[in-house]
Protein backbone atom coordinates (compact mmCIF):
# COMPACT_ATOMS: atom_id res chain seq x y z
CA UNK A 1 0.00 0.00 0.00
CA UNK A 2 1.14 3.68 -1.46
CA UNK A 3 -0.42 5.17 1.45
CA UNK A 4 1.65 6.70 4.08
CA UNK A 5 1.93 5.11 7.70
CA UNK A 6 -1.20 7.06 9.33
CA UNK A 7 0.40 7.24 13.02
CA UNK A 8 3.77 9.23 12.87
CA UNK A 9 6.16 6.69 13.40
CA UNK A 10 7.57 5.14 16.79
CA UNK A 11 11.51 5.18 15.55
CA UNK A 12 12.44 7.42 12.88
CA UNK A 13 15.92 6.22 11.89
CA UNK A 14 17.25 8.23 9.72
CA UNK A 15 21.18 10.09 9.30
CA UNK A 16 22.82 13.11 10.69
CA UNK A 17 25.02 14.66 8.19
CA UNK A 18 27.89 16.85 9.37
CA UNK A 19 28.93 19.41 6.93
CA UNK A 20 31.36 20.58 9.06
CA UNK A 21 33.69 17.64 8.75
CA UNK A 22 33.18 15.99 5.68
CA UNK A 23 36.12 16.06 3.78
CA UNK A 24 34.89 15.21 0.33
CA UNK A 25 36.31 11.93 0.18
CA UNK A 26 33.99 9.89 -1.51
CA UNK A 27 34.41 6.72 0.33
CA UNK A 28 30.99 6.60 1.16
CA UNK A 29 29.72 6.98 -2.09
CA UNK A 30 31.98 3.18 -3.23
CA UNK A 31 31.01 1.86 0.31
CA UNK A 32 27.12 2.43 -0.32
CA UNK A 33 28.04 0.94 -3.85
CA UNK A 34 29.74 -1.86 -3.08
CA UNK A 35 27.31 -3.10 0.11
CA UNK A 36 24.34 -2.31 -1.92
CA UNK A 37 25.37 -4.04 -5.42
CA UNK A 38 25.92 -7.52 -3.80
CA UNK A 39 22.91 -7.47 -1.41
CA UNK A 40 19.16 -7.89 -1.93
CA UNK A 41 17.64 -7.37 -5.12
CA UNK A 42 18.67 -5.89 -8.58
CA UNK A 43 22.62 -5.18 -8.30
CA UNK A 44 23.40 -1.56 -8.78
CA UNK A 45 24.60 -1.39 -12.72
CA UNK A 46 26.73 0.45 -14.10
CA UNK A 47 26.23 1.14 -18.05
CA UNK A 48 29.29 1.12 -20.33
CA UNK A 49 31.75 0.96 -17.24
CA UNK A 50 35.06 0.55 -19.15
CA UNK A 51 34.02 2.94 -21.56
CA UNK A 52 34.46 6.52 -22.32
CA UNK A 53 30.56 7.55 -21.46
CA UNK A 54 30.60 5.25 -17.77
CA UNK A 55 27.41 6.26 -15.90
CA UNK A 56 25.45 3.92 -13.13
CA UNK A 57 23.42 3.92 -10.09
CA UNK A 58 24.37 5.43 -7.21
CA UNK A 59 22.32 5.69 -3.92
CA UNK A 60 24.60 8.20 -1.97
CA UNK A 61 26.83 11.15 -3.69
CA UNK A 62 28.88 13.99 -2.50
CA UNK A 63 28.22 17.26 -4.18
CA UNK A 64 30.81 20.23 -3.86
CA UNK A 65 29.44 23.90 -3.54
CA UNK A 66 31.09 27.05 -3.16
CA UNK A 67 29.32 29.61 -0.70
CA UNK A 68 30.37 32.89 -1.67
CA UNK A 69 29.86 35.90 1.34
CA UNK A 70 26.49 38.27 -0.22
CA UNK A 71 27.64 40.89 -2.44
CA UNK A 72 30.81 39.23 -3.82
CA UNK A 73 30.82 37.96 -7.11
CA UNK A 74 34.73 36.72 -7.36
CA UNK A 75 36.25 35.03 -4.13
CA UNK A 76 37.84 37.57 -1.70
CA UNK A 77 35.54 40.68 -2.76
CA UNK A 78 33.07 40.27 -0.20
CA UNK A 79 34.64 37.83 2.43
CA UNK A 80 35.80 34.73 2.23
CA UNK A 81 34.03 32.28 0.20
CA UNK A 82 34.21 28.28 1.71
CA UNK A 83 34.26 25.10 -0.23
CA UNK A 84 31.26 22.54 1.10
CA UNK A 85 31.29 19.00 0.83
CA UNK A 86 27.45 18.05 0.64
CA UNK A 87 27.13 14.17 0.67
CA UNK A 88 22.99 13.09 -0.32
CA UNK A 89 21.47 10.05 -0.43
CA UNK A 90 17.49 9.78 0.58
CA UNK A 91 16.41 11.30 3.47
CA UNK A 92 13.17 8.74 4.59
CA UNK A 93 10.84 12.24 4.33
CA UNK A 94 8.29 11.85 6.74
CA UNK A 95 5.66 12.91 3.78
CA UNK A 96 7.50 11.40 1.16
CA UNK A 97 5.41 11.88 -2.21
CA UNK A 98 8.09 9.07 -3.93
CA UNK A 99 5.57 6.99 -1.74
CA UNK A 100 2.34 7.90 -2.84
CA UNK A 101 2.63 8.45 -6.65
CA UNK A 102 3.78 4.77 -6.95
CA UNK A 103 0.56 3.53 -9.01
CA UNK A 104 1.76 -0.10 -7.71
CA UNK A 105 2.51 -0.32 -4.28
CA UNK A 106 6.54 -0.94 -4.55
CA UNK A 107 7.06 2.19 -2.89
CA UNK A 108 6.42 2.47 0.74
CA UNK A 109 7.20 3.99 3.88
CA UNK A 110 7.70 1.59 6.88
CA UNK A 111 5.47 2.09 10.27
CA UNK A 112 7.88 0.44 12.58
CA UNK A 113 10.82 2.60 11.70
CA UNK A 114 9.76 4.98 9.04
CA UNK A 115 12.57 3.53 6.46
CA UNK A 116 11.60 4.24 2.94
CA UNK A 117 12.19 1.36 0.40
CA UNK A 118 10.95 -0.17 -2.67
CA UNK A 119 9.56 -3.60 -3.23
CA UNK A 120 11.46 -4.60 -6.61
CA UNK A 121 9.24 -7.57 -7.13
CA UNK A 122 6.43 -4.84 -7.95
CA UNK A 123 7.96 -2.29 -9.14
CA UNK A 124 7.31 -1.62 -13.03
CA UNK A 125 10.18 1.14 -13.68
CA UNK A 126 7.56 4.17 -14.66
CA UNK A 127 10.22 6.19 -13.00
CA UNK A 128 7.04 8.47 -11.28
CA UNK A 129 8.58 8.31 -7.62
CA UNK A 130 12.31 9.83 -9.10
CA UNK A 131 10.31 13.00 -10.47
CA UNK A 132 8.21 13.80 -7.25
CA UNK A 133 11.57 13.48 -5.43
CA UNK A 134 12.76 17.04 -5.34
CA UNK A 135 16.04 15.48 -3.75
CA UNK A 136 17.26 12.88 -6.74
CA UNK A 137 17.44 9.86 -3.91
CA UNK A 138 15.80 7.74 -6.37
CA UNK A 139 18.02 6.36 -9.64
CA UNK A 140 16.69 4.11 -12.17
CA UNK A 141 18.96 0.98 -12.44
CA UNK A 142 18.85 0.48 -16.12
CA UNK A 143 19.94 -3.00 -16.13
CA UNK A 144 17.01 -4.34 -14.12
CA UNK A 145 14.68 -1.78 -14.84
CA UNK A 146 13.62 -0.94 -11.22
CA UNK A 147 14.05 1.75 -9.38
CA UNK A 148 16.71 1.99 -6.33
CA UNK A 149 17.29 3.63 -3.49
CA UNK A 150 18.80 4.13 0.10
CA UNK A 151 17.61 1.73 2.13
CA UNK A 152 19.30 2.71 5.56
CA UNK A 153 21.33 -0.28 4.94
CA UNK A 154 18.06 -2.06 6.42
CA UNK A 155 19.83 -5.20 5.78
CA UNK A 156 22.76 -4.32 8.48
CA UNK A 157 21.21 -2.39 11.03
CA UNK A 158 18.97 -5.25 12.27
CA UNK A 159 21.28 -7.82 11.46
CA UNK A 160 22.15 -10.40 14.39
CA UNK A 161 25.04 -12.22 12.46
CA UNK A 162 27.12 -8.35 12.47
CA UNK A 163 29.24 -7.81 15.28
CA UNK A 164 27.63 -4.45 16.71
CA UNK A 165 29.80 -1.52 15.73
CA UNK A 166 28.51 -3.01 11.99
CA UNK A 167 25.09 -2.46 12.56
CA UNK A 168 24.69 0.83 11.14
CA UNK A 169 24.86 2.04 7.23
CA UNK A 170 28.12 0.62 5.31
CA UNK A 171 28.15 4.56 4.43
CA UNK A 172 28.38 5.52 8.19
CA UNK A 173 30.52 2.90 9.16
CA UNK A 174 33.17 3.66 6.62
CA UNK A 175 33.35 7.37 6.76
CA UNK A 176 36.70 8.23 8.00
CA UNK A 177 36.15 11.85 9.02
CA UNK A 178 32.98 10.70 11.10
CA UNK A 179 30.92 13.52 9.21
CA UNK A 180 28.13 10.74 9.08
CA UNK A 181 25.82 9.33 12.13
CA UNK A 182 23.36 7.08 12.32
CA UNK A 183 20.46 6.85 15.05
CA UNK A 184 16.38 7.12 15.87
CA UNK A 185 15.59 10.58 15.58
CA UNK A 186 12.40 10.38 17.07
CA UNK A 187 13.96 9.40 20.43
CA UNK A 188 14.59 13.42 21.93
CA UNK A 189 17.34 11.49 24.03
CA UNK A 190 19.61 9.38 21.23
CA UNK A 191 23.03 10.81 20.06
CA UNK A 192 21.92 11.73 16.51
CA UNK A 193 18.99 13.89 18.12
CA UNK A 194 21.25 15.81 20.60
CA UNK A 195 24.04 16.78 17.75
CA UNK A 196 20.40 18.02 16.39
CA UNK A 197 19.72 20.27 19.06
CA UNK A 198 23.41 21.23 19.72
CA UNK A 199 24.46 22.32 16.44
CA UNK A 200 21.35 23.76 15.00
CA UNK A 201 20.53 20.60 12.59
CA UNK A 202 18.35 21.44 9.79
CA UNK A 203 16.37 20.17 6.85
CA UNK A 204 16.83 20.54 3.68
CA UNK A 205 14.08 22.46 1.08
CA UNK A 206 11.51 22.69 3.86
CA UNK A 207 9.58 24.31 1.52
CA UNK A 208 8.48 20.92 -0.59
CA UNK A 209 6.61 19.74 2.32
CA UNK A 210 8.55 16.47 2.54
CA UNK A 211 9.22 16.46 6.13
CA UNK A 212 12.71 14.97 5.97
CA UNK A 213 14.10 12.41 8.93
CA UNK A 214 17.67 13.21 7.64
CA UNK A 215 19.36 16.24 9.10
CA UNK A 216 22.21 18.09 8.22
CA UNK A 217 24.52 19.75 10.80
CA UNK A 218 25.73 23.48 9.10
CA UNK A 219 29.49 24.44 8.60
CA UNK A 220 30.87 26.00 12.00
CA UNK A 221 32.01 29.73 11.42
CA UNK A 222 35.37 29.81 10.76
CA UNK A 223 37.94 32.42 11.10
CA UNK A 224 39.47 34.82 8.30
CA UNK A 225 41.99 33.54 6.97
CA UNK A 226 44.25 36.28 7.86
CA UNK A 227 43.69 35.78 11.39
CA UNK A 228 45.84 32.16 11.03
CA UNK A 229 48.46 33.72 8.65
CA UNK A 230 49.89 36.13 11.48
CA UNK A 231 51.87 33.08 12.93
CA UNK A 232 53.32 31.88 9.13
CA UNK A 233 56.13 33.93 8.86
CA UNK A 234 57.30 35.05 5.74
CA UNK A 235 60.62 33.89 4.84
CA UNK A 236 62.00 37.38 3.39
CA UNK A 237 60.94 38.65 6.77
CA UNK A 238 64.20 38.84 9.21
CA UNK A 239 62.53 40.90 11.94
CA UNK A 240 62.95 40.02 15.89
CA UNK A 241 66.45 38.09 14.36
CA UNK A 242 68.85 38.07 17.34
CA UNK A 243 72.35 37.16 18.36
CA UNK A 244 74.36 35.41 15.58
CA UNK A 245 71.32 35.59 13.69
CA UNK A 246 71.21 39.59 13.85
CA UNK A 247 74.67 39.83 12.97
CA UNK A 248 74.52 37.36 9.84
CA UNK A 249 71.37 39.23 8.58
CA UNK A 250 73.68 42.42 9.31
CA UNK A 251 76.61 41.70 7.46
CA UNK A 252 74.62 39.68 4.57
CA UNK A 253 72.26 43.00 3.92
CA UNK A 254 75.86 44.62 3.80
CA UNK A 255 77.78 42.53 1.02
CA UNK B 1 12.58 17.55 -18.08
CA UNK B 2 13.64 14.87 -20.38
CA UNK B 3 10.74 14.79 -23.42
CA UNK B 4 10.38 10.90 -24.01
CA UNK B 5 8.83 10.74 -27.29
CA UNK B 6 6.54 8.13 -26.12
CA UNK B 7 5.03 10.14 -23.22
CA UNK B 8 4.36 12.44 -25.54
CA UNK B 9 2.53 10.62 -28.21
CA UNK B 10 0.43 9.03 -25.35
CA UNK B 11 -0.61 12.39 -24.26
CA UNK B 12 -1.71 13.92 -27.05
CA UNK B 13 -3.08 11.02 -28.71
CA UNK B 14 -4.86 9.82 -25.88
CA UNK B 15 -6.12 13.67 -25.13
CA UNK B 16 -7.39 13.90 -29.02
CA UNK B 17 -8.81 10.20 -28.53
CA UNK B 18 -10.71 10.63 -25.27
CA UNK B 19 -11.34 14.19 -26.76
CA UNK B 20 -13.27 12.87 -30.05
CA UNK B 21 -14.71 9.92 -27.60
CA UNK B 22 -16.28 12.60 -25.57
CA UNK B 23 -18.05 14.80 -28.56
CA UNK B 24 -19.00 11.58 -30.09
CA UNK B 25 -21.10 10.86 -26.88
CA UNK B 26 -22.73 14.31 -27.04
CA UNK B 27 -24.52 13.12 -29.99
CA UNK B 28 -23.63 15.99 -32.33
CA UNK B 29 -23.39 13.91 -34.79
CA UNK B 30 -25.50 11.41 -37.18
CA UNK B 31 -24.46 7.85 -35.58
CA UNK B 32 -25.87 6.29 -38.43
CA UNK B 33 -23.30 7.86 -41.00
CA UNK B 34 -20.10 6.20 -42.37
CA UNK B 35 -18.18 8.99 -40.86
CA UNK B 36 -19.18 8.88 -37.41
CA UNK B 37 -18.54 4.88 -37.42
CA UNK B 38 -15.46 5.68 -38.58
CA UNK B 39 -14.79 8.46 -36.01
CA UNK B 40 -15.67 6.03 -33.49
CA UNK B 41 -13.10 3.48 -33.72
CA UNK B 42 -11.03 6.18 -34.51
CA UNK B 43 -11.01 7.17 -30.76
CA UNK B 44 -10.78 4.10 -29.53
CA UNK B 45 -7.29 3.33 -31.19
CA UNK B 46 -5.77 6.94 -30.46
CA UNK B 47 -7.08 6.00 -26.78
CA UNK B 48 -5.30 2.25 -27.09
CA UNK B 49 -2.47 3.39 -29.08
CA UNK B 50 -1.46 6.30 -26.12
CA UNK B 51 -1.88 4.12 -23.76
CA UNK B 52 -0.14 1.21 -25.33
CA UNK B 53 2.86 3.82 -26.15
CA UNK B 54 3.04 4.89 -22.44
CA UNK B 55 4.15 1.22 -21.71
CA UNK B 56 6.67 1.56 -24.01
CA UNK B 57 8.92 3.60 -21.40
CA UNK B 58 8.39 1.41 -18.29
CA UNK B 59 10.98 -0.74 -17.20
CA UNK B 60 9.37 -3.68 -16.51
CA UNK B 61 5.70 -3.30 -18.80
CA UNK B 62 5.31 -6.88 -17.97
CA UNK B 63 4.24 -5.96 -14.38
CA UNK B 64 1.47 -2.72 -15.96
CA UNK B 65 -0.99 -4.47 -14.41
CA UNK B 66 -0.31 -3.79 -10.79
CA UNK B 67 -0.70 -0.26 -11.62
CA UNK B 68 -4.00 -0.38 -11.01
CA UNK B 69 -3.91 -0.75 -7.62
CA UNK B 70 -2.94 2.20 -5.60
CA UNK B 71 -5.64 4.20 -6.83
CA UNK B 72 -6.53 6.00 -3.35
CA UNK B 73 -3.62 7.79 -3.40
CA UNK B 74 -1.22 7.61 -6.81
CA UNK B 75 -3.29 9.93 -9.96
CA UNK B 76 -0.99 7.34 -12.21
CA UNK B 77 -3.02 4.17 -10.82
CA UNK B 78 -6.35 6.61 -11.22
CA UNK B 79 -5.63 6.84 -14.76
CA UNK B 80 -4.80 3.69 -15.12
CA UNK B 81 -8.06 2.81 -13.33
CA UNK B 82 -10.17 4.97 -15.44
CA UNK B 83 -9.05 4.58 -18.46
CA UNK B 84 -10.01 1.29 -18.53
CA UNK B 85 -13.58 1.53 -17.10
CA UNK B 86 -13.76 4.31 -19.88
CA UNK B 87 -13.48 1.95 -22.19
CA UNK B 88 -16.56 0.25 -21.40
CA UNK B 89 -19.08 3.20 -22.17
CA UNK B 90 -17.21 3.84 -24.89
CA UNK B 91 -16.99 0.45 -26.67
CA UNK B 92 -21.06 -0.01 -26.25
CA UNK B 93 -21.41 3.33 -27.83
CA UNK B 94 -18.94 2.35 -31.21
CA UNK B 95 -20.73 -0.89 -30.99
CA UNK B 96 -23.68 1.09 -31.20
CA UNK B 97 -22.76 3.42 -33.64
CA UNK B 98 -20.69 0.88 -36.21
CA UNK B 99 -23.32 -2.13 -35.78
CA UNK B 100 -26.59 -0.99 -35.58
CA UNK B 101 -26.09 2.93 -36.37
CA UNK B 102 -27.85 4.38 -33.31
CA UNK B 103 -26.76 6.92 -30.60
CA UNK B 104 -27.07 5.67 -27.15
CA UNK B 105 -27.79 8.69 -25.28
CA UNK B 106 -26.91 6.72 -22.01
CA UNK B 107 -23.67 5.35 -22.57
CA UNK B 108 -22.78 8.66 -24.67
CA UNK B 109 -22.79 10.64 -22.07
CA UNK B 110 -22.11 8.46 -19.20
CA UNK B 111 -18.32 8.25 -21.31
CA UNK B 112 -18.12 11.56 -21.94
CA UNK B 113 -18.17 12.32 -18.36
CA UNK B 114 -15.71 9.37 -17.61
CA UNK B 115 -13.26 10.58 -20.74
CA UNK B 116 -13.48 14.45 -19.17
CA UNK B 117 -12.43 12.09 -15.51
CA UNK B 118 -9.40 9.82 -17.75
CA UNK B 119 -7.74 13.05 -19.38
CA UNK B 120 -8.10 15.34 -15.41
CA UNK B 121 -5.86 12.12 -14.11
CA UNK B 122 -3.68 12.37 -16.68
CA UNK B 123 -2.90 16.24 -16.17
CA UNK B 124 -3.07 15.61 -12.11
CA UNK B 125 -0.01 13.20 -12.59
CA UNK B 126 1.70 15.93 -13.49
CA UNK B 127 0.30 18.98 -11.42
CA UNK B 128 0.41 16.94 -8.51
CA UNK B 129 4.31 17.14 -8.38
CA UNK B 130 5.52 19.61 -6.07
CA UNK B 131 9.11 19.08 -7.49
CA UNK B 132 8.23 20.54 -10.59
CA UNK B 133 7.02 23.63 -10.17
CA UNK B 134 5.91 24.23 -13.55
CA UNK B 135 3.53 21.90 -13.87
CA UNK B 136 2.06 22.09 -10.16
CA UNK B 137 -0.63 24.91 -11.06
CA UNK B 138 -4.34 24.28 -11.13
CA UNK B 139 -3.67 25.51 -15.06
CA UNK B 140 -2.20 21.81 -15.78
CA UNK B 141 -5.22 20.38 -15.82
CA UNK B 142 -7.66 22.77 -17.32
CA UNK B 143 -5.35 23.24 -20.35
CA UNK B 144 -5.67 19.25 -20.82
CA UNK B 145 -9.34 19.60 -20.47
CA UNK B 146 -9.56 21.91 -22.97
CA UNK B 147 -7.11 21.02 -25.46
CA UNK B 148 -8.75 17.69 -25.43
CA UNK B 149 -12.38 19.25 -25.74
CA UNK B 150 -10.43 21.89 -28.59
CA UNK B 151 -9.11 18.47 -30.39
CA UNK B 152 -11.98 16.28 -30.12
CA UNK B 153 -14.26 19.24 -31.72
CA UNK B 154 -11.90 19.62 -34.53
CA UNK B 155 -12.34 16.16 -34.93
CA UNK B 156 -15.68 16.12 -34.94
CA UNK B 157 -16.09 18.78 -37.30
CA UNK B 158 -13.83 16.73 -39.70
CA UNK B 159 -16.24 14.21 -39.33
CA UNK B 160 -19.34 15.78 -39.41
CA UNK B 161 -18.29 17.71 -42.97
CA UNK B 162 -17.64 14.38 -44.86
CA UNK B 163 -21.30 13.06 -43.91
CA UNK B 164 -22.68 16.70 -44.52
CA UNK B 165 -24.46 16.59 -40.81
CA UNK B 166 -23.20 18.15 -38.15
CA UNK B 167 -19.90 19.44 -39.25
CA UNK B 168 -20.73 22.93 -38.74
CA UNK B 169 -22.01 23.02 -35.23
CA UNK B 170 -18.73 21.06 -34.20
CA UNK B 171 -16.52 23.76 -36.15
CA UNK B 172 -17.88 26.84 -34.34
CA UNK B 173 -17.73 24.77 -30.75
CA UNK B 174 -14.13 24.13 -31.94
CA UNK B 175 -13.55 27.13 -32.69
CA UNK B 176 -14.14 28.09 -28.94
CA UNK B 177 -12.43 25.73 -27.16
CA UNK B 178 -9.51 26.30 -28.85
CA UNK B 179 -9.10 29.57 -28.35
CA UNK B 180 -10.01 28.82 -24.85
CA UNK B 181 -7.57 26.02 -24.41
CA UNK B 182 -4.77 28.38 -25.41
CA UNK B 183 -5.60 31.33 -23.75
CA UNK B 184 -5.48 29.15 -20.80
CA UNK B 185 -1.89 27.94 -22.56
CA UNK B 186 -1.21 31.20 -22.49
CA UNK B 187 -1.78 31.91 -18.71
CA UNK B 188 0.11 28.58 -18.02
CA UNK B 189 3.06 29.94 -20.19
CA UNK B 190 3.05 33.35 -18.26
CA UNK B 191 3.10 31.87 -14.84
CA UNK B 192 6.27 29.62 -15.62
CA UNK B 193 7.95 32.92 -17.17
CA UNK B 194 7.38 34.87 -14.06
CA UNK B 195 7.64 32.37 -11.74
CA UNK B 196 10.07 32.87 -8.51
CA UNK B 197 11.68 29.57 -7.86
CA UNK B 198 10.26 27.50 -4.71
CA UNK B 199 13.62 25.92 -4.07
CA UNK B 200 16.96 27.31 -4.52
CA UNK B 201 20.69 26.12 -4.47
CA UNK B 202 20.48 27.78 -0.99
CA UNK B 203 17.25 26.16 0.40
CA UNK B 204 18.22 22.64 -1.16
CA UNK B 205 21.89 22.42 0.56
CA UNK B 206 20.73 24.95 3.85
CA UNK B 207 23.90 27.02 3.17
CA UNK B 208 21.66 30.26 2.17
CA UNK B 209 22.94 31.69 5.50
CA UNK B 210 26.63 31.69 5.25
CA UNK B 211 26.19 33.49 1.47
CA UNK B 212 25.12 32.52 -2.56
CA UNK B 213 25.87 28.64 -3.12
CA UNK B 214 26.83 27.89 -6.60
CA UNK B 215 28.12 24.34 -7.59
CA UNK B 216 31.69 23.48 -7.55
CA UNK B 217 32.03 20.22 -8.60
CA UNK B 218 29.49 17.40 -9.62
CA UNK B 219 30.04 14.24 -7.76
CA UNK B 220 30.25 12.54 -10.91
CA UNK B 221 32.17 13.46 -14.64
CA UNK B 222 29.61 12.09 -16.74
CA UNK B 223 25.60 12.47 -17.40
CA UNK B 224 23.88 9.80 -14.27
CA UNK B 225 20.04 9.22 -14.28
CA UNK B 226 18.86 12.67 -13.03
CA UNK B 227 20.51 14.64 -15.29
CA UNK B 228 19.58 12.85 -18.17
CA UNK B 229 16.12 12.48 -16.62
CA UNK B 230 15.56 16.18 -15.05
CA UNK B 231 18.45 18.07 -16.84
CA UNK B 232 17.04 18.32 -19.92
CA UNK B 233 17.50 22.15 -20.76
CA UNK B 234 18.18 22.12 -25.01
CA UNK B 235 15.04 23.41 -25.76
CA UNK B 236 15.14 26.76 -23.40
CA UNK B 237 17.08 29.02 -25.57
CA UNK B 238 14.37 28.66 -28.04
CA UNK B 239 10.78 27.97 -25.87
CA UNK B 240 9.67 31.76 -26.42
CA UNK B 241 9.93 31.12 -29.96
CA UNK B 242 8.59 27.66 -30.00
CA UNK B 243 5.47 28.51 -27.92
CA UNK B 244 5.14 31.34 -29.80
CA UNK B 245 4.99 29.23 -33.08
CA UNK B 246 3.03 26.67 -31.27
CA UNK B 247 0.19 29.36 -30.74
CA UNK B 248 0.18 30.15 -34.54
CA UNK B 249 0.06 26.58 -36.08
CA UNK B 250 -2.04 25.21 -33.26
CA UNK B 251 -4.12 27.90 -32.44
CA UNK B 252 -4.52 30.75 -35.30
CA UNK B 253 -4.33 28.50 -38.23
CA UNK B 254 -7.17 26.13 -37.25
CA UNK B 255 -9.04 28.54 -36.34
CA UNK B 256 -8.25 30.73 -39.49
CA UNK B 257 -9.54 27.24 -41.36
CA UNK B 258 -12.50 26.57 -39.74
CA UNK B 259 -13.72 29.84 -40.10
CA UNK B 260 -13.03 29.34 -43.80
CA UNK B 261 -14.91 26.03 -43.50
CA UNK B 262 -17.87 27.76 -41.72
CA UNK B 263 -18.23 30.10 -44.13
CA UNK B 264 -17.34 29.24 -47.60
CA UNK B 265 -19.23 25.91 -47.10
CA UNK B 266 -19.63 23.76 -49.29
CA UNK B 267 -16.36 21.56 -50.96
CA UNK B 268 -14.19 23.79 -49.00
CA UNK B 269 -15.02 22.78 -45.18
CA UNK B 270 -14.02 19.27 -45.41
CA UNK B 271 -10.35 19.82 -46.21
CA UNK B 272 -10.57 22.78 -44.44
CA UNK B 273 -11.35 21.52 -41.46
CA UNK B 274 -9.01 18.20 -41.81
CA UNK B 275 -6.24 20.88 -42.70
CA UNK B 276 -7.23 22.48 -39.21
CA UNK B 277 -7.01 19.23 -37.23
CA UNK B 278 -3.70 18.45 -38.71
CA UNK B 279 -2.44 22.04 -37.61
CA UNK B 280 -3.99 21.48 -34.31
CA UNK B 281 -2.03 18.29 -34.02
CA UNK B 282 0.86 19.75 -34.68
CA UNK B 283 0.89 22.56 -32.83
CA UNK B 284 0.06 19.92 -29.82
CA UNK B 285 3.28 18.09 -29.94
CA UNK B 286 5.09 21.29 -30.14
CA UNK B 287 3.32 22.00 -26.64
CA UNK B 288 3.74 18.85 -25.14
CA UNK B 289 7.30 18.94 -25.85
CA UNK B 290 7.72 22.25 -24.43
CA UNK B 291 5.66 21.29 -21.30
CA UNK B 292 8.39 18.31 -20.37
CA UNK B 293 11.32 20.29 -21.85
CA UNK B 294 10.62 24.08 -20.29
CA UNK B 295 9.59 22.01 -16.81
CA UNK B 296 12.51 22.57 -14.16
CA UNK B 297 12.87 20.06 -11.55
CA UNK B 298 14.20 20.95 -7.96
CA UNK B 299 16.96 18.55 -8.10
CA UNK B 300 18.67 20.48 -10.82
CA UNK B 301 19.56 22.86 -7.63
CA UNK B 302 22.20 20.15 -7.03
CA UNK B 303 23.46 19.57 -10.11
CA UNK B 304 24.28 23.46 -10.82
CA UNK B 305 21.37 23.52 -13.41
Amino acid sequence: MTSLPSLPTPKKLGLVIDLDVCVGCHACVISCKEWNTGGYGAALSDQDPYGADVSGAFLNRIHTFEVVPEGGQVIGEAGEARIVHFPKSCLHCEDAPCVTVCPTGASYKRAEDGIVLVDESKCIGCGLCAWSCAYGAREMDLAAGVMKKCTLCIDRVYNETLREIDRVPSCVRTCPANARHYGDLADPGSDVSRMVAERGGYDLMPEQGTRPTNKYLPPRPRKPLAASAGSAVLAENTEGAKGFFAWLDGMLDRI
Amino acid sequence: MHPAFSIILFTTLSGLGYGLAAVLGLGLLDASTLSAKLAHAGALAMIAGGLLSSTLHLGNPQRAWRALSQWRSSWLSREGVMAIATFVPLTVSAWFAVIEGRYLPAAGLIGAVMCSITVYCTAMIYASLRSIQAWNSGLTPLCYLLFAAAGGFLLASVAGYSSSAGGTICAAIAIVFVMAAWVAKYQWWQRLRTLAPLSTPESATGLGNIGHVRLFERPHVNENYLTREMGFKVARKHALKLSELAILVGGLAPIALLLAAIFAGGAVALPAAALAALFYALGLVVERWLFFAEARHAVMNYYGG
